[in-house]
C-alpha cells in the first residue's frame, strides 16, 4: 500500500476516508483533522485557556500533544482515582509526557482529598465503580477549570468512543443524554465551563497509530474496572461492522449530529441550573451529587473511626506540578 | 516469525504466515481493533511478513 500524498510505503490506512499515509503524512493529516474540528465547531482560539482531561491513556496524551504542537495554550489535569497501581502508572505517565514538554499538570489527589479513592467512594455511597467515578470527573473537570480561569475544557473523546455512547443511548431511548451528546457542549450557566471534544472526528486506531508513530508512552492496561464494560462490547459490534462496512461509526455518529440531533433538541426543554448550597457548582438538585456522595462518605468514615477527609471544601487542591524541565 | 500480543500478555511462534491480513486471520483478531507494529514502523494490511520478523500487536481499543 502506497500513502496517497507522496507515494511512499504505507503504515496507516484510513479506510473511511479510501486513504493510506507514511509516517510524516499521517500525522500532518491527523492534526489537521483536530484543527478542523476545533475551527469547525468553534471550540476555542488562540487565546483560550485550555484545561485537558488527561488519564494516562493514548487519546488524552495524544489529544495533549496535538494541542500543545499547534501552540494552543493547554494545560493537563489529571485525577488520580486512587485504583491501585493502574491510578499509580497513570500519573507518572502523565508527569513525564509533561516534563518533557515543559507543559503544566494539574493533579487532584482524590484518596487524600476525600478519604478513599473512587473504588472506595463507590462502595460507601452505594453506587457502583464508574458511576462514582464518572460523577467525580464532570465535577472536578469544571470545578478545576472555573477555579483556575480556564475558559475550556478539553476531553479526548474519539470516533469510537462517541459512536459507542450513541448507540447505547440509542437502545436505552435516552433522551436526555442523546440531546446532551455532542463535540461542543455549551455553557448554560456561569459555573459550567464549556466542554469539547477535538478528536470527536478520528477513529480510536488513528489515536493508537499517532501515539506510537510520535513515540507517546501512555498507559496500556486499563483500569480493572473496564473489564466487561458495556461501551467495550458496543465497541466491539461497531467494529464488526466497520470491518466489513468502513465508515459505519462516521456515518452513525455525524448524521446523528447533523440529522438527529437538532429535532431532539427543538424538541426538549432546557434545564433550569443553580448552584449548590454546599458547593455552589450548577446542578439541578438543592446539594449537587456529588456533594451528596462525598459527605455521605465522609459521615461513614467519621463513624469508622477513619480520620475524615476535608471533603466538599474549597479549593480543591490541585497542584501544580511536576511543571517545566529544570534542564 | 514471534510476535507479541499484547493485551493477551502472551507470544506466539508462527510459521508460515507471509502478510499482515493472513496473521489477523490466523489469530482471529479484527484488523479495526489492533495495530501491528514492526520496530518503529507501522504495518498495513498487505504489508509482507518475513519468518525472522518479530511484531507486537497493540490493542487500541480502550474502555470503561
Ligand atoms: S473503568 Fe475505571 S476509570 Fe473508567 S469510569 Fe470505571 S472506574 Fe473510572
Ligand atoms: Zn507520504
Ligand atoms: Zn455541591
Amino acid at each position: 500500500m502506497r500513502c496517497v500524498k507522496c507515494k511512499a510505503q504505507a503504515q496507516v490506512e484510513v479506510r473511511r476516508h479510501h486513504a493510506a499515509f507514511c509516517g510524516p503524512h499521517f500525522l500532518e493529516w491527523f492534526e489537521a483533522q483536530v484543527e478542523r474540528a476545533v475551527r469547525r465547531e468553534r471550540m476555542f482560539g488562540p487565546q483560550d485557556r485550555v484545561l485537558v482531561a488527561v488519564s494516562g491513556g493514548k487519546d488524552s496524551l495524544v489529544l495533549w500533544d496535538v494541542l500543545l504542537r499547534r501552540g494552543y495554550r493547554a494545560s493537563g489535569l489529571h485525577l488520580n482515582l486512587g485504583i491501585g497501581e493502574y491510578s499509580q502508572q497513570s500519573q507518572e505517565k502523565c508527569e513525564a509526557f509533561a516534563r518533557q514538554r515543559g507543559a503544566e499538570l494539574l493533579v487532584v489527589d482524590i484518596p487524600s482529598e476525600y478519604g478513599v479513592g473512587v473504588e472506595g467512594l463507590a462502595e460507601l455511597a452505594g453506587r457502583v465503580a464508574c458511576s462514582a467515578c464518572g460523577l467525580s470527573k464532570r465535577y472536578l473537570f469544571n470545578r478545576v477549570a472555573r477555579e483556575r480561569g480556564f475558559d475550556v475544557v478539553a476531553t479526548a473523546h474519539n470516533l469510537d468512543d462517541e459512536a459507542a455512547v450513541l448507540l447505547g443511548n440509542l437502545i436505552a431511548g435516552n433522551v436526555d443524554a442523546l440531546v446532551r451528546q455532542s463535540p461542543v457542549l455549551d455553557s448554560g450557566h456561569p459555573g459550567l465551563v464549556r466542554k469539547v471534544k477535538p478528536l470527536y472526528r478520528i477513529a480510536e486506531r488513528e489515536t493508537a497509530a499517532y501515539a506510537v508513530l510520535r513515540g507517546i508512552d501512555y498507559v496500556l492496561d486499563e483500569c480493572p474496572n473496564s473489564v466487561g464494560a458495556r461501551s467495550l462490547l458496543l465497541k466491539e459490534a461497531l467494529n464488526l461492522l466497520e470491518r466489513d462496512a468502513p465508515g459505519t461509526k462516521q456515518s452513525l455518529y455525524w448524521n446523528f449530529l447533523e440529522k438527529l440531533r437538532p429535532l431532539l433538541r427543538a424538541a426538549s426543554e432546557p434545564v433550569a441550573l443553580r448552584s449548590c448550597l454546599h458547593c455552589g457548582q450548577p446542578t439541578t438538585a438543592e446539594v449537587c451529587a456529588f456533594c451528596r456522595m462525598t459527605e455521605r462518605v465522609a459521615h461513614k468514615l467519621r463513624s469508622r473511626v477513619v480520620a475524615p477527609a476535608q471533603a466538599g471544601r474549597e479549593p480543591v487542591g490541585a497542584r501544580s506540578g511536576p511543571g517545566p524541565d529544570p534542564a | 516469525m514471534k510476535v507479541r500480543i499484547r493485551h493477551q500478555r502472551r507470544e506466539v511462534e508462527l510459521a508460515g504466515v507471509r502478510s499482515v491480513r493472513e496473521l489477523l486471520d490466523r489469530l482471529q483478531l479484527n484488523p479495526e481493533t489492533v495495530l501491528v507494529v514492526r520496530g518503529s514502523e507501522l504495518l498495513t494490511r498487505d504489508a509482507r511478513l518475513g519468518e525472522d520478523d518479530e511484531v507486537e500487536i497493540r490493542p487500541v481499543v480502550s474502555g470503561g
